[in-house]
């Protein structure tokens, strides 16, 4: 059943292949990085639009499909002119998505800071943007990381995603190397374990971080 | 156009919606199965049931979906799409209802447990009289984003061709390409669908923290 010999012949192939998986992975969690910030400070605004408009986008894009969120952008924009490749598309994608995750990341640091740092903040006649540069979010971001390590790990897990739109990743490799021999066990297998002693060899790093953040 | 595509997205409307409710319910009895496995006092129970929520929280649902419907059938065992995809979304969602299940058991308070001891209560009925009614309550909000993620995930049952919306709309596309139209349309019926259970959400957690400081 199971063909070893196979096995050995394709594993290097899928392995290649990761490197786009893990390019995609880190590109789409920089753009969720960099969203996931805007969407909390647009959140916090006192101009109602702005803050209307980020919380709606952010209750939209999480109660859709990451799959159809990707076809819309794949499909749609080409129609107004903005084609992108199957990776630019990818990782706007699920970084997007994403985004929306962080930015509640991001919002549970902030609200944890003391209102005393912003009272001081005040006192000490810190403009609006020193105080979050040097004041909140140097306080907010740093117990958070681990919950971001988190979802690094889980952004990883779904760039299988991005072969619907036929980027070639681990997944797009296999498929192709199933649908060759009619042999899907083999390739399927590898990333399924690929994934799980990726997954969950960092996990456990993030718990090791989480420990050490406690401890201080 | 639309006389001639409502009708088709509403076919595709029952089959998520069948998808969703079937693998929610499969979705509970593993969660719970799990979830007490992994707090169980026998060992193997708890290797058990942590290798099964390892395994499926350390790889993502189209993973499993995959090999479910292409790897599986050269064991012999061959689902029909509707079977495998309800299995991988059962499983998957199981895998991640443990850890709500178990991490809301052991937030009920020590001292709730050793007042059931004191009272003489067996241990089933200390779990179903003091223990689970108190984490049960918490669970619920846990519960509903699951569910939200469950809808989220049978999208990818399309992409086994088992004709979900996901998969009429894309069907669609390929014949009378409006993607403007059909993708944004797809999208507003998985939101609204969802709102239900988010609302629902909302309201269960101001339910739960009135009264409290």
């Amino acid at each position: 059943m199971w063909n070893w010999e196979y096995t050995i012949k394709i594993l290097p192939e899928i392995l290649a292949a990761l490197k786009i998986t893990i390019s995609a992975t880190f590109v789409a969690f920089l753009v969720a990085l960099v969203v996931g910030l805007m969407l909390t400070l647009a959140r916090r605004s006192h101009f109602r639009p702005l803050s209307l408009t980020a919380h709606g986008f952010v209750e939209f894009v999480r109660s859709t499909p990451l799959l159809v969120q990707l076809y819309f952008i794949f499909y749609v924009l080409p129609e107004y002119g903005l084609s992108l490749s199957p990776f630019i598309a990818g990782v706007i994608g699920l970084g997007l998505h994403y985004s929306t995750y962080l930015s509640e990341v991001y919002r549970g640091g902030i609200e944890s800071i003391p209102p005393g740092q912003w009272e001081a903040a005040k006192a000490l006649n810190f403009s609006p943007l020193d105080t979050w540069r040097k004041i909140i979010l140097p306080q907010s971001i740093p117990p958070v990381i681990p919950v971001m390590g988190n979802y690094l790990i889980t952004m990883f897990k779904e760039t299988p995603i991005l072969s619907a739109i036929t980027l070639v990743e681990i997944m797009q490799t296999a498929k192709m190397l199933g649908s060759h021999s009619f042999r899907y066990l083999e390739a399927f297998t590898i990333v399924g374990v690929l994934f799980l002693v990726l997954s969950y060899s960092s996990s456990l790093m993030v718990r090791r971080l989480e420990v050490r953040l406690n401890l201080r | 156009m639309w006389f001639d595509i409502l009708p088709s997205f509403w076919e595709g409307a029952k089959i998520t919606l069948e998808l969703t409710l079937f693998s929610a319910i499969l979705a509970l009895f593993l969660a719970f199965i799990a979830g007490f496995g992994r707090l169980s006092k026998f060992r193997a129970v708890r290797i058990l049931a942590t290798t099964y929520v390892e395994i499926f929280r350390g790889t993502s649902l189209f993973v499993q979906l995959f090999w479910i419907y292409f790897a599986l059938p050269l064991f012999g065992i061959m689902l029909p799409k509707f079977a495998a995809g309800v299995l991988a979304l059962a499983l998957n969602a199981g895998a991640y209802g443990s850890e709500i299940v178990r991490s809301t058991i052991i937030s009920v308070p020590k001292g709730q447990t050793e007042a059931a001891i004191a009272l003489n209560m067996t241990p089933w009925q200390r779990t179903r009289l003091v223990i689970l009614p108190q984490a049960f309550v918490m669970m619920l909000p846990a519960f509903g984003n699951l569910i939200i993620e469950l809808l989220k995930g049978t999208a990818l049952v399309s992409l086994v061709t088992l004709s979900d919306l996901t998969f009429v709309a894309t069907v669609l596309n390929s014949s009378i390409m409006r993607p403007t139209e059909i993708f944004s349309v797809l999208l507003i019926i998985y939101f609204v669908i969802s709102l239900p259970f988010t609302r629902g959400i909302r309201w269960i957690e101001h339910r739960l923290s009135a009264g409290r400081y």
